[in-house]
């Protein structure tokens, strides 16, 4: 029996309106994520897939096709769809506390202050925060602004996760220190996940499916198993099939670079 | 702390230094400068003996009742323009027009709709501070990131709870910017509104003085504008800090 899907691509294409003419960017996709799955998008930067990502958090509406989430069409934004993006959003003028508890203030999740702080703490607790309580975010390192911003997005409990290059802007160790508190917060509560990357590495790592997009007007490529279970460990990096998966998205995403370079170069020919 | 008070100080005694050695020099008549030491003597004979401390209170108050006026304009009109592209688009071109107009040159039109009272004078120090104050405002707001606004929406805020809970919080660092903006501005026209038949006020001191050629009480004059003004930045910073410790500052 097949499960139903949680989220759902059907056909779905999307322009922007451009100085020429309509500029297509997303191209006549289709996919299904799963209950619980850990899904990644990756391919050249520029090509569309933070728009995918947009059309599931409900900041943009597709051109044509639908997008839905158990089923419905997303109208918008809202509590059930948590979001990470690169620059982390953190509300400077609130506490750590105060981040986390933002989400609890509001009606569409409202809860007691007992209740807001027991749940604050769990997630301080899980993300490593505890001792920066009621430090503001200027005082805290990017890394620990990102996991600020899981923790928050996490108090309201939301049965996705999508991500937007979440570790884009940390070096290299945060990142991978970032990526395993992220696998281990999964594992504690399971949510559909969607990453958006370009990191190869990340993806395999993370994933439980790599979608590989084209260049633009983005289109799937190709989509590829990764066939490890979770939990993970890091020392699966030096694991020969990891190596293998890992050299054949690397050279599927490369030749959409290439494409895409291509591209560019008639453009401006 | 002795190294800081130091610091702070030294450029005031450098002022005055270069002055006493401009007023020594001989390079200019010594009726035209008088030493820091004649000004200061007629501070506190003006001070302690006429009409100063009462001079200080109505400029202060004009001052005040035209900041508050114009910032409490300012906030709401200077929150619309920077929120809303489009509008701003359009009244952008007024403000700056409206901005660029001198005080001065508003007076006979103030004196003939508004007369010659204290109100008059309050609305020139409402026009210059008003402009002053809407600029800032919203080329802050302008530059608030959306990310916070999409962040809150993803969290499930309404758009009320994002105006309560998001969009005030940002806004309130550029509300106090802009009201030290809008006090410096009024200090500086103080004198043009002063102009409309004031009897006492700063302004108004330094005109009658002129008329008499007494160029130390004109020092005075200025120099309390000065230190007044400075007062009340200081104060304003201080309650900034407090209000938005949360702000990153580079210094």
């Amino acid at each position: 029996m097949k499960r139903p899907a949680r989220i759902s691509f059907e056909n779905v294409a999307l322009e922007f309106p451009g100085k020429n003419g309509p500029v297509k960017v997303v191209d006549n996709v289709s996919y299904e994520i799963g209950n619980g799955e850990f899904v990644s998008i990756i391919g050249p930067s520029g090509c569309g897939k933070t728009t995918m990502m947009n059309m599931v958090a409900g900041f943009l509406q597709p051109t044509s096709g639908r997008v839905l989430v158990d089923g419905k069409p997303v109208k918008g934004p809202g509590p059930d769809r948590g979001v990470i993006f690169q620059e982390y959003g953190v509300f400077p003028w609130l506490t750590v506390r105060e981040n986390i508890a933002f989400g609890l203030t509001l009606s569409a999740s409202k809860k007691p202050k007992a209740e807001r702080d027991e749940i604050c703490n769990r997630y301080m607790k899980l993300m490593g925060l505890g001792d920066f309580a009621d430090a503001y975010p200027k005082m805290l390192s990017g890394g620990m602004r990102q996991r600020l911003a899981i923790a928050r997005a996490y108090a309201v409990k939301p049965q996705f996760l999508l991500m937007d290059e979440p570790f884009g802007a940390l070096d290299a160790q945060t990142r991978a220190h970032m990526q395993d508190l992220l696998l281990q917060a999964l594992q504690t509560e399971g949510k559909t996940v969607m990453l958006i990357t370009h990191s190869v590495e990340e993806a395999v790592y993370m994933s439980s499916r790599i979608v590989v997009m084209t260049a633009r007007p983005t289109r799937i490529r190709e989509i590829i198993e990764v066939p490890f279970s979770y939990p993970r460990d890091p020392s699966l990096h030096e694991d020969p099939l990891f190596g293998q998966l890992r050299s054949r998205v690397r050279s599927l995403v490369m030749r959409e670079y290439a494409a895409q370079a291509r591209q560019t170069h008639e453009t401006t020919d | 702390m002795l190294k800081r008070a130091v610091l702070l100080l030294a450029p005031w005694f450098a002022i005055v230094a270069a002055w006493y050695a401009i007023a020594y020099s001989g390079f200019v008549n010594e009726a035209l400068i008088p030493t820091p030491l004649a000004v200061a003597t007629r501070f506190w004979e003006l001070l302690t003996q006429a009409r100063l401390p009462l001079d200080i209170w109505m400029s202060t108050q004009r001052v005040f009742l035209g900041v508050a006026a114009g910032i409490t304009l300012a906030v709401p009109v200077g929150f619309v323009l920077g929120w809303y592209r489009q509008i701003r688009s359009f009244i952008d071109p007024l403000i700056n027009f409206f901005r660029a107009l001198p005080p001065i040159a508003l007076i006979p039109l103030v004196v003939v709709y508004f007369g010659i009272g204290e109100f008059a004078k309050v609305v020139i120090l409402f026009y210059a501070s008003f402009f002053a104050g809407v600029i800032v405002m919203y080329e802050g707001i302008a530059q608030i990131s959306p990310i916070y606004v999409r962040v809150a929406k993803t969290l499930g805020a309404t758009d009320w709870e994002i105006f309560r809970k998001v969009i005030i919080p940002l806004t309130v660092p550029h509300m106090l910017t802009a009201l030290r903006v809008a006090l410096g501005v009024a200090w500086a026209t103080l004198v043009a509104s002063e102009l409309i038949a004031a009897q006492q006020g700063l302004g108004a001191l330094i005109q009658n003085a002129s008329s008499f050629f007494q160029l130390d009480i004109i020092y005075v004059g200025i120099i309390c504008i000065g230190f007044i003004a400075l007062a009340m930045d200081i104060a304003i910073r201080a309650f900034t800090r407090r209000l938005v410790s949360w702000q990153d500052r580079i210094a």
